[in-house]
């Protein structure tokens, strides 16, 4: 089967790469590129409507809406791509360790990683922030942490799986070093449960960034972010309301599209 | 060890077994008991008995996996082919690849030397060079437990222990391996510890044959002398549960 028909008959790897590919151009143009500069206000264009100059209106500064939406969708995926990397990484270290020795070592970091999913994330991320301030960065780096411990009792969960499994035993015969079990033999399957944790995690991070920046703690101005513009958007939802679903489709539209692109990729990987 | 790929004398193994759900009282249970025997050079050798017995983790003690055990082992250059030819070839990488990583953990030989050697590895198991791009998934069983047999060969051992070969393979694909393994067993002088509960299997390729019970061999002679004349009770029994028994079949 040819690439072509494969994507062709599998209508939600369709829809939703095309989305995601879409969101992803739109985001990476906001890195270098804005129609107007999503910080320069222009007090007379104060919360317009769409017209040709400002094709999704202004905000309460008269700052072109579009120019935010862009770089605040650039802003959160270039946070939940950093945090998805923290979380696996660091993830998979400590799930290929625990779950490939197991015994004591496994015990003392499982009861830590229940003790912290215990948590309710968010306030875990607000300690965080509260003692690392806030900003784009540390906003990552709190987020990444956070999403450590799920995933690495998904990836030890793998390891626990394929360590007795004659592949392995037979490695193990052949003098092949522990490390080179773990990430040269083992590694490689446990791709197809990554992937699927790698979607679900980034939209989980798209989500939590959003809700971060609109509760005020996350990214701070002159930063742009979706969630921040939203709950700017919030006072003016009855004069401006293109404000607020202009943002909230962007976010909307990027989770959409990855979870479709990651279902249809699972459906048939 | 001049003419012995293996001598095993006085083994006894023992594992821990967990008395309560904490992990914190264990016991210690003996599994094999004084266990002594040698396989020649070139020699075919049938372990028979029930699951359970003890089999299994002779071979492994044997290999150097269990560690609980005393006796003198002493073995020449060892390798196994495991029962399930499903689950003992990784299923991430190509047949290619998986054949290769022996020579290369061994960092003896460049490049273009270990291809070659791949290469004639698996025409010597009866397969050519087009498997070696494919993954195991795409593979029948048969084709799996050969790619095994290429796998336990390219180290050149002297002793490949086959735990159960063809147990998991149909009838058919079962007698192409054996034969296989009794070519190989004529080319290139290496012997085998064929482990098994299937009489027929073993009397068909064995020449002489061990049996055990409880961790114990309670019988060990040529194949004829234990089909024919059997001693022990307990070989009696295995004998009788044979249903087209082939010695009967064969007088």
């Amino acid at each position: 089967m040819n690439i072509k028909s494969f994507i062709l008959k599998n209508k939600r790897l369709a829809i939703g790469g095309s989305i995601t590919a879409i969101m992803v151009i739109l985001a990476v143009t906001g890195l270098f590129f804005t129609p107007y500069d999503p910080n320069a206000m222009d007090i007379s264009a104060k919360l317009s409507g769409i017209s040709p100059r400002h094709i999704m209106g202004c905000d309460n500064f008269g700052r072109d809406i579009f120019s935010r939406v862009l770089a605040g969708l650039s802003t959160t995926m270039v946070v939940a791509v950093g945090t998805v990397f923290i979380g696996i990484v660091f993830g998979t270290l400590i799930g290929a360790f625990t779950g490939y020795y197991g015994g004591y070592l496994d015990e003392i970091m499982m009861r830590f990683n229940d003790a912290v999913l215990a948590f309710p994330s968010l306030l875990l991320a607000l300690v965080f922030i509260s003692v690392m301030g806030s900003g784009k960065l540390n906003v990552t780096i709190a987020l990444g942490i956070l999403f450590i411990p799920s995933y690495a009792r998904i990836m030890r969960g793998e390891f626990l799986k394929c360590r007795n499994l004659d592949y392995v035993m037979s490695a193990r015969l052949m003098g092949a070093s522990d490390m080179r079990i773990m990430f040269v033999h083992i590694l490689p399957n446990t791709v197809r449960v990554m992937l699927s944790t790698i979607a679900i995690g980034f939209n989980n991070a798209v989500l939590a960034e959003a809700g971060m920046s609109y509760l005020g703690i996350g990214v701070q101005p002159p930063d742009a972010s979706l969630g921040r513009m939203l709950s700017e958007a919030q006072s003016y939802l009855f004069v401006r309301p293109g404000y607020a679903v202009c943002t909230g489709m962007a976010i909307v539209l990027l989770i959409l599209g990855f979870s479709m692109l990651s279902e249809g990729l699972e459906k048939n990987a | 060890m001049d003419n012995k790929v293996l001598t095993v004398s006085g083994l006894n193994s023992y594992y821990n077994v967990k008395t309560d759900k904490w992990g914190i009282g264990t016991a210690r249970r003996q599994v094999l008991k004084d266990v002594s025997f040698e396989i020649g050079r070139g020699e075919i050798v049938g372990l028979v008995g029930e699951s359970g017995c003890g089999k299994s983790t002779l071979a492994k003690c044997i290999l150097g996996m269990v560690k609980d055990h005393d006796g003198r082992i002493e073995h020449g250059s060892t390798k196994m082919i495991f029962q399930d030819p499903y689950g003992s070839l990784n299923p991430a990488k190509t047949v290619g690849w998986i054949l290769e990583e022996p020579l290369r953990i061994k960092k003896e030989l460049k490049d273009p030397e270990r291809n070659k050697k791949v290469s004639e590895m698996i025409h010597l198991v009866g397969l050519d060079d087009g498997f070696l791009v494919r993954k195991p998934g795409e593979l029948s069983g048969g084709q799996r437990q050969r790619i095994c047999i290429a796998l336990a060969l390219m180290m050149e051992p002297d002793l490949i222990i086959a735990d159960e070969p063809v147990s998991a393979l149909d009838v058919t694909v079962q007698d192409q391996i054996l034969k296989l393994l009794l070519k190989l067993n004529r080319e290139l002088n290496i012997a085998f510890l064929f482990i098994s509960h299937d009489l027929k299997v073993v009397y068909s390729v064995c020449e002489r044959v061990m049996v055990m019970k409880d961790g114990m061999i309670v019988e060990q002679g040529s194949d004829e002398q234990i089909y024919r004349a059997p001693e022990h009770p307990y070989t009696r029994q295995l004998l009788a549960a044979v249903i087209d028994d082939p010695v009967r079949d064969g007088s």
